[in-house]
């Protein structure tokens, strides 16, 4: 099929940028997105243009690098996938596409599709981690926790920090990021001690780098590749609030 | 032996630390605790208030009765006008702090996305929700200045401040117009609130059961709306005179 693209070019931090047209053609229904964006810069490079710049890593929904608004929403249309999981199938011969790098101040972007997450580092910096010596692995059995408390930590541990919920909250608030660790380290044994503290310290953080507050409208679950549910902000208002439960 | 690992920064923060700490009521999550908290004051009046309209269907005299009481709980234990007056002062702290969190979580939102979308940003969850609550809250705000004038001071009424309250109550709302404005604003309360409530429960940390809850807003908000609704179209309709 053959598509337009309208991509988001900016040479630097620096410069400002703007919208550029592209044509793309005989893109395969079985390429990935970023594979068709792969083509698009081999011709650019072959015509000597500079290629568009974009993250990725592992190209299969597990390093959380790969990030692109692609009409408006998040990663795409389809939902509980990364931009690398997404498939050129989902869209039809002659369609326009636009393709916009996340907005937020604290995702500054660096080069055309690709913006700078290391607030993301800072916040978990600030508390997403557990201070004791932990020595080597404990048996798994040494110290219990309840079936849902594992299964909810573990769902919420799932967060590849792609920065999605960012992108796609119309406050750009970065609670759903937040609120996913706290919730990991808050549901298990380790993570008691300084429940409260941490939550303290990461909501801070979360503020001091310029993200959003919270207004509780859903667009970042819909969107997050892992399905982060929107319970986890319950759970970080609570912990922030100093209640236990 | 052991061996310490030093934690040290492996990013440069791009905004320095402020001087002083934001505190609670510098914090997203704080602020939006007092929105929370101020609306469901202001949720629980206005149960109140729905019920307390209802009156109007007992007629005249019963109505009259139940504003004059309203104006004297309590007295002569307590002067009159005390229980009012503390309702009003509660009332109007609770509009001015819920304003004050709703304006400075909206500003953080537009300092938070300096460059819009250039392909309009689509909903991928309810959608109209930040219109309805920033812009919808303040449309109800003017609204209770609006009714304010009409049915307290009654100098935005038909009948004039010296009419008793049922009378004034029967001169608004036999105007098709005045019953119009009414209904928008009274379903716009019951939009806000069909997130508001919810919501807050959420901001609370008490959002562990988010279907339910949701469910129960959307319940106990069209239980408002027809309830506040009941008496403007009961005299439209010449049931109630
Ligand atoms: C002065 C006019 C008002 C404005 C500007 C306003 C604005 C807002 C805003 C922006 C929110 C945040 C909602 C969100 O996105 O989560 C909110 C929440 C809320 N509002 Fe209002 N509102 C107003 C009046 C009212 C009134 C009259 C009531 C009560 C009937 C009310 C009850 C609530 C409740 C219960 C919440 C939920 C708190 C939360 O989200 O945690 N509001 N309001
Ligand atoms: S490239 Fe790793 S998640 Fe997409």
């Amino acid at each position: 099929m053959n598509l337009t693209l309208k991509i988001w070019r900016q040479h630097d931090a620096a410069k400002s940028g703007q919208m550029v047209t592209y044509h793309v053609e005989e893109v395969s229904p079985d390429m990935s997105f970023l594979e068709m964006l792969d083509v698009l810069n081999e011709r650019l490079i072959l015509d000597g243009d500079d290629p568009v710049a974009f993250d990725h890593d592992c190209r299969e929904g597990i390093c959380g690098m790969c990030g692109l608004v692609i009409n408006g929403v998040a990663h795409g249309e389809s939902r509980a996938t990364t931009t690398c999981q997404l498939h050129m199938r989902q869209f039809s011969d002659g369609d326009v596409i636009t393709v916009e790098p996340w907005r937020a101040a604290p995702f500054p972007v660096i080069k055309d599709l690709v913006v700078d997450r290391s607030a993301f580092d800072r916040i978990i910096q600030a508390g997403g981690f557990i201070s004791v010596p932990a020595g080597s692995a404990p048996d798994a059995h040494a110290v219990p926790v309840k079936k849902e408390d594992a299964d909810a930590a573990f769902d919420a541990a799932t967060c590849i920090g792609c920065g999605a919920c960012v992108a796609a909250c119309p406050n750009g608030s970065a609670s759903l990021f937040t609120a996913a660790k706290i919730t990991h380290l808050g549901l298990l044994p380790q993570g008691q001690p300084e429940r409260a503290v941490r939550a303290k310290a990461m909501v801070e953080q979360m503020d001091l780098e310029g993200f959003g507050g919270c207004t509780n409208t859903g667009e970042c679950t819909a969107v997050c590749p892992k399905g982060i549910p929107l319970d986890t902000i319950a759970r970080m208002n609570a912990d922030f609030l100093g209640r236990r439960g | 032996m052991t061996s310490i690992i030093e934690r040290g920064a492996a990013t440069r923060p791009i905004v320095p630390p402020p001087a002083r700490k934001p505190g609670f009521f510098g914090s997203s999550t704080g602020q939006k605790a007092v929105m929370a908290v101020t609306g469901a004051v202001l949720v629980l009046f206005l149960a109140g208030h729905m019920a307390g309209n209802l009156k109007t269907f007992a007629g005249a005299t019963a109505f009259n009765e139940y504003a004059a009481w309203l104006r004297e709980v309590g007295y002569p234990a307590l002067p009159k006008r005390a229980v009012l007056t503390l309702v009003e002062v509660v009332l109007v702290a609770a509009v001015g702090l819920h304003l004050w969190s709703a304006v400075a979580l909206a500003r953080r939102a537009a300092r938070a996305r300096p460059v819009r979308y250039a392909r309009r940003r689509r909903s991928q969850a309810g959608g109209y929700v930040v219109h309805i609550m920033r812009w919808g809250g303040l449309t109800i705000a003017l609204f209770v200045i609006y009714h304010l004038l009409d049915l307290t001071f009654g100098v935005a009424n038909p009948a004039g401040p010296a009419a008793t309250p049922y009378a004034r109550v029967v001169a608004g709302f036999q105007h098709w117009y005045v019953t119009l404005v009414y209904t928008l604003a009274v379903v716009m309360v019951g939009l806000h609130l069909r997130h508001g409530l919810w919501s807050a429960f959420q901001t609370l940390g008490l959002g562990r059961h988010r279907k339910a809850l949701q469910a129960g807003a959307v319940l106990v908000s069209a239980g408002l709306v027809a309830g506040f609704l009941s008496v403007p179209y009961a005299v439209l309709i010449g049931v109630v005179r």
